[in-house]
């Protein structure tokens, strides 16, 4: 059996999902966070069904490209589990009602019953039943109340072959409305204040910028003190071990340099030693791991509290110039914690020039947590400056980049129609699950690359290859950027993984000025190679090769320039 | 007085009155309960022709400068009478 779950976007369906099937699943509060087909299972009468999380629909008119995806499955499923937002009853009907016209077994789930009290708002759910001739269910899908009985109901569920046309089915919703509901006039919380003081623009746009600032430190500080209190002690007794190992091995030959890395002053540095046991673990667990938790916990915090469409509406006339949607700042903000799952969510974007230009602008000046944590590492002891510049760039080359992909790249960008969901306390224990799932993808997908990274570049030295792509790279690397060849390395290395890459700038003693153009090329020149991959994905062989072809322009251009100046 | 969502002041209430523009349109702006008859506040309308906010029921929807032009209203306290 396939039980479909469908309603409006944002609406609580993957939270839904993630409770009928135990499956943990991302949940933010804005539209258009499930962007590909959920597939689960779950128990029902002793049999398995399969349980599908279909993307959010307003409705089921099959000439709409957005609703294509939900009007197919339909023709697949066996009954529809519809859920319903009940603080917006009488829009989500609408769905309802269509499902209703479909002869498919439909039952209806009422989220946010929690919600809909402080908004003054009544619901009759028995009459609201008898009304729809299907069960209704309240639920509360983040803490699972109502979940059971929803379960407990499901063999209700009822087919229906009503024949509406779009205004009767407006119609009968205004009546079916006008008897379950009542809504009694209540005063405006601060929450709803809020929500028009961060769109409204002279306050939403310094909120803006401190939210960002806000961010900025916060992830900062939060990194910093793990490292300091945490993993640099951690490492401290770690230390011992090594360098017994080292010792043992002699403290040099191809097995000691693979695994510990040359020695630097008679001692295993961290940093630079560049060994896969040393350099391979340092980097990542205690310099990338500590600022990639800090940041997803801030992020998490955001996703849920429903300020990004806002900031999204907030940014709207500009990323249009640009040739985006406001929206473009989720995928630009996803990247910044990895270019992955940045990558993936362009699909939330409609029409293939904005989603080309949102890829491309992403991949070439939106630089990872994990590269940016070693970007602290390497220009923090600058101050402000240092980091400033390295910033400032990127966001220079992102708008300009952005401005002319837009004016001479052909097609429309259609105009801004989004749905802004309420401000919402983020629920702790979904906060926490989301924030687990991506530390666990950290650990298990970017650890293994970084080891594999150090190893990659442990074995190109042996046989002299760095030696002589750097040769052959040199006027590039030394004319124009102003780095020297050894560089090369790094840039070989970033293919894999930037953070390591940036890591291996520090043993060639570059000044302030050379750091920062090291960087800046470090993160455009070329995406990672899972980013590299998705973007395979996401905009096919030759649209890639498109955006690869302007990644590199772009950087010679940047990095020669800014090279000029500093 | 009938004017646009456009051209409504921030903080002003209206009831919609017509929709304008293509039928594909329209149907979408019905399928997010923007519909004649619908009682609606004005939050805002971003500057550098950004879009105008709406908020209907309890949803806020963000609205191109172009389409809210397409949408008629009549506002509900108009300050001239």
């Amino acid at each position: 059996m396939k039980i479909l779950l469908m309603g409006n976007p944002n609406v609580g369906k993957s939270a839904i999902f993630s409770r009928l099937t135990g499956i943990d699943v991302m949940i933010s509060n804005y539209p258009g966070t499930t962007i590909e087909l959920k597939k689960g299972k779950m128990k029902l009468d002793g049999e398995t069904a399969e349980v599908i999380d279909v993307p959010g629909t307003y409705s089921l008119d099959p000439a709409s490209r957005a609703e294509e995806v939900a009007v197919n499955m339909l023709q697949e499923g066996d009954l529809v589990i519809n859920v319903v937002d009940a603080t917006n009853l009488e829009r989500n009907l609408n769905l309802t009602l269509a499902l209703l016209e479909r002869n498919i077994p439909v039952i209806t789930v009422l989220n946010f019953w929690d919600e809909i009290r402080h908004l003054g708002i009544r619901i009759d759910i028995q009459k609201l039943e008898s009304r729809l001739d299907i069960p209704v269910v309240p639920v509360v899908a983040v803490t699972g109340e109502g979940i059971k009985a929803l379960v407990s109901r499901l063999h209700e569920a009822k087919a229906h072959q009503k024949r509406y046309t779009e205004e009767s089915r407006w119609e009968r919703i205004g009546k079916i409305i006008g008897e379950v509901q009542r809504i009694s006039l209540k005063k405006h919380t601060f929450l709803e204040r809020l929500e028009d003081l961060s769109v409204q623009p002279l306050t939403g746009i310094p909120i803006m910028f401190s939210v960002l600032i806000v961010v900025f430190w916060t992830v900062r500080i939060v990194g910093e003190t793990m490292i300091a209190y945490l993993f640099d002690p951690l490492f401290e007794l770690y230390l011992p071990f090594v360098t017994d190992l080292s010792r043992m091995l002699g403290g040099g030959g191809v097995v000691h340099d693979i695994l510990l890395g040359t020695l630097i002053a008679g001692q295993i540095d961290y940093i630079q030693s560049m060994g896969v046991l040393s350099t391979g673990l340092y980097v990542p667990i205690a310099m990338v791991f500590p600022y990639v938790v800090a940041f997803y916990l801030v992020l998490g915090i955001l996703e849920d509290s429903g300020y990004l469409p806002r900031l999204a509406t907030l940014v709207d006339a500009i990323f249009h110039k640009l040739g985006m949607h406001g929206l473009a700042i989720i995928p630009m903000l996803l990247g910044l914690g990895c270019n992955v799952p940045g990558a993936l969510s362009t699909r939330i974007l409609e029409g293939r020039k904005q989603r080309f230009i949102a890829a491309t602008l992403m991949a070439t000046a939106v630089p990872c947590m994990a590269q940016t944590a070693m970007v602290f590492a390497l220009l923090g002891p600058y101050g402000i400056k240092g980091l400033g510049i390295f910033f400032m760039t990127l966001f220079a080359v992102w708008l300009i980049l952005g401005f002319l992909l837009n004016r001479f790249l052909g097609g429309e960008t259609p105009e801004t129609f989004m749905e802004i969901p309420p401000y919402r306390i983020p629920y702790p224990g979904s906060l926490g699950k989301k924030l687990w799932m991506r530390i666990r993808s950290f650990l298990t997908e970017a650890i293994p690359f970084v080891l594999f990274g150090v190893l990659i570049v442990n074995i190109l030295y042996v046989f002299g290859i760095i030696e002589w792509i750097g040769e052959m790279a040199a006027p590039v690397i030394v004319g124009i950027f102003g780095l020297p060849k050894e560089a090369v390395a790094a840039l070989i290395v970033g293919f894999l993984r930037k953070d390591v890459a940036v890591g291996m700038l520090l043993p060639l003693g570059l000044d302030m000025e050379q750091l920062i153009v090291a960087s800046v090329v470090l993160t455009m020149y070329f995406p990672c190679v899972a980013t590299f991959v998705v973007l395979f994905k996401e905009l096919g062989a030759r649209d890639l090769l498109k955006a690869t072809g302007i990644m590199l322009v772009t950087t010679l251009l940047a990095g020669g320039i800014l090279n000029a100046l500093l | 007085m009938e004017t646009t969502l456009f051209d409504l002041k921030s903080g002003e209430e209206a009831v919609i009155k017509n929709l304008k523009g293509g039928a594909e349109f329209q149907k979408k702006l019905r399928s997010l309960n923007l519909r004649r008859g619908k009682m609606i506040r004005k939050v805002t309308a971003e500057p550098f022709h950004g879009p105008v906010v709406v908020e209907i029921d309890n949803t806020e929807i963000a609205i191109g400068m172009n389409m809210a032009k397409k949408i008629v209203v009549e506002a509900s306290e108009s300050e001239s009478d």
